[in-house]
């Protein structure tokens, strides 16, 4: 029993199915990926299990307990949490209060009407949010507009305001989409370190099947809104339905 | 000092130090003189107009400059605690500290069912939903509920809700004791009672309720300054920022921006209870669509999003619109009396346009050069003069004041 399972999920926007009958198991603490063409549904399988779209049919388990009908925040306060392909962060707010935010959410739960205490004074939380970034080499830019980083920079504080609410499952949605290739490096081994390291589960979509190889411990291989296979990394590779799937998708692009 | 870190404490200082000497600040030339008229603005009637209004735009700055969320509708509040307060002179006692009280808490019900509903949708939706819903409240008060031969006639429409001898006043009796209407008054403090000081040729006037009203506006200044510096505060500007982020972080954005909408609205209804404090009469014409527009005129020309912005908007606005207003064409001809007599008319005929009646068209012009030379409002007009002066003093030190805005 995985601490995520999706059973039967189907989803369909007016005459296209997007999903047809997914069915995953993500194992605790591993690396899964999600891969496969444009079009085979990986986002809205991602946004169904984070509570932006819910599926027609079929349900979706986190640690024993249905995500089905929550809203986002409940479920980021279930143990989710999501990483955006283009980095979403408070960019107009330092680097230091968008490491505290998700700290005081963490702590405070999804409202606290705290309009009197003055946040820097609050050693714990400003400590745990220094800790963090210094665990991300981001510690001398917390003074900074978070506007201001670099690309690689703002992924790095996205994934650490995540990991600052120690979730027990990480998604990611193409962290290194637009990446030069020495970011995406950077990136990949960031990600081998947090799952190293910690007790967390990553689930993974990618188009960069370099990250994918180097990172994944399962891969499940959609097209057309079903699951084509799942299976490790190295008999994904030479599987045959998997290259029919992406050389498919190239005939049809041309 | 009051837990407010250096900057804040300073801030606060100097605010509280204007507050309390602006009979002196607004009273720069002498009584009598050909300037005092045009210029002297330490009169006890603007003076409590700049307090006050002070504490409407400090209020819409936590709405508006935190969370973003622009507000096309905040008169209703103003207009809706006008006429609590009133309706307290009426029925309780002319003390102020109940209908202050009651003008809170139903400008606070009020934008908790509006905000309620209005923050379903945000951007201009939003903006667009408040407007409705002031210009409903504006007709409401003016029309429907204000019929005076009805008998629920809650605001006596196009008269305005005012004083009568024949109120109730369960605590202190319909009329003074000369037989005249009663004065509002705190504990026997009347609010139009003024102390005058005469020096040399000048005349202060202390009044009791501008003094009053300032206290209060010091009051919810410093009450600002701890929510932009709390947790609570940083969640608004998040909200400004990122809703997106902030739901897949566990926020709930909802409650955060509601209650933001009901602190500032609980702000604009004691502006409203205040001003019927010193002058009890309220209309309808406070809620109308043009006075929620001001709103937002002087929250943009303070700087909006910053701690001090609200006030010195509020301050221009009302300083501008009083002067521009003053001013008609025999001011216009004495002024320009040293030009030649053809050239003098011509210009004086131009400038009639943007004086006494036109005063709208110089304050909008005014507005315009704001937002278009300084888009962070005065204030930011202010932190380029200090970074002059900064650089110069500091010429080759390397320039590492990279701390964020006030």
């Amino acid at each position: 029993m995985g601490i995520l399972e999706v059973k039967n999920v189907g989803k369909r926007f007016g005459g296209l199915q997007a999903l047809g009958d997914v069915n995953l198991s993500v194992a605790e603490n591993s690396v899964h990926a999600i891969i496969g063409p444009n079009g085979a549904g990986k986002s809205t399988l991602l946004n169904c299990l984070v509570g932006k779209l819910i599926p027609d049919t079929g349900s979706v388990m986190f640690d024993g307990q249905s995500v089905l009908g929550r809203k986002p925040f409940e479920i980021n306060q279930m143990g989710i949490s999501r990483v955006f392909q283009t980095p979403e962060i408070f960019g107009e707010l330092s680097v230091l209060e968008n490491m505290l935010i998700p700290c005081f959410a963490k702590r405070d739960g999804s409202f606290n009407l705290s309009a009197f205490t003055n946040m820097l004074s609050d050693k714990e939380m400003v400590e745990r949010a220094q800790h963090m970034l210094e665990e991300m080499n981001m510690a001398g830019k917390h003074a900074m507009n978070a506007a201001a980083l670099s690309r690689g920079d703002k992924r790095r504080l996205e994934i650490g305001m995540c990991l600052s609410q120690e979730p027990r499952l990480l998604l990611l949605d193409e962290p290194t989409a637009g990446m030069a290739r020495a970011d995406t490096n950077n990136t990949i081994d960031l990600l081998k370190q947090i799952s190293d390291e910690r007790d967390i589960t990553i689930a993974i979509i990618e188009h960069d099947m370099h990250v994918v190889f180097s990172l994944a411990e399962r891969i499940t291989v959609l097209a057309q809104g079903t699951p084509l296979v799942e299976d490790t990394p190295d008999n994904i590779k030479g599987h045959p339905k998997v290259r029919e799937a992406y050389l498919g998708e190239t005939q049809d692009a041309a | 000092m009051l837990k407010l870190n250096k900057r804040d404490t300073l801030l606060f200082v100097i605010v509280t130090a204007m507050v309390l000497l602006a009979p002196f600040i607004l009273n720069p030339f002498p009584q009598g003189s050909s300037m005092a008229q045009m210029f002297n603005a330490g009169y006890p009637d603007l003076m409590q107009r700049f307090v006050i209004f002070g504490i409407l735009v400090i209020g819409f700055n936590i709405l508006f400059g935190l969370t973003g969320y622009l507000s096309f509708g905040h008169a209703a509040f103003l207009g809706i605690g006008s006429y609590a307060a009133v309706w307290m002179f009426k029925l309780l006692s002319m003390n102020i500290i109940p209908a202050l009280i009651l003008s809170m808490i139903v400008a606070g019900i009020f934008s908790l069912a509006i905000g309620y509903v209005s923050l379903r949708r945000s951007g201009i939706y939003f903006s667009i939903l408040t407007l409705a819903f002031a210009q409903m409240s504006y007709n409401l008060a003016y029309s429907v509920l204000g019929n005076p031969s009805s008998s629920y006639n809650l605001t006596n429409g196009e008269t305005g809700l005012q004083l009568l001898l024949d109120d109730p006043r369960v605590l202190d009796g319909a009329a003074a004791a000369n037989g005249s209407l009663p004065v509002t008054n705190l504990f026997g403090l009347a609010m139009r009672d003024s102390y005058n000081l005469e020096v040399g040729g000048w005349l202060f006037t202390f009044n009791v309720g501008y003094y009053l009203a300032g206290i209060i506006m010091l009051i919810s200044f410093y009450i600002s300054i701890r929510i932009f510096r709390s947790p609570f505060g940083m969640m608004l500007r998040a909200v400004k920022s990122n809703q997106q982020r902030m739901n897949y972080t566990g926020l709930n954005t909802k409650p955060y921006t509601l209650a933001a909408f009901v602190i500032s609205g609980m702000y604009a209804g004691l502006a409203g209870g205040l001003l019927s404090s010193m002058d009890p009469l309220a209309g309808a014409e406070r809620m109308h669509w043009t006075a929620s527009g001001e709103i937002v005129i002087m929250a943009i020309l303070g700087g909006v999003g910053t701690l001090i912005g609200p006030i010195v908007g509020a301050g221009f606005n009302e300083y501008f619109k009083n002067i521009l207003s003053k001013i008609n064409d025999g001011i216009l001809h004495q002024w320009l009396s040293f030009l030649p007599d053809g050239l003098e008319n011509f210009i004086v005929g131009i400038l009639h346009y943007f004086v006494g009646k036109g005063w709208h068209l110089t304050l909008g012009l005014l507005f315009m050069m704001v937002i278009i030379f300084l888009p962070g409002g005065l204030v930011e007009g202010g932190q380029r003069v200090a970074n002059m002066f900064k650089r110069k003093k500091t010429d080759d030190e390397s320039d590492s004041n990279n701390t964020p805005a006030e």
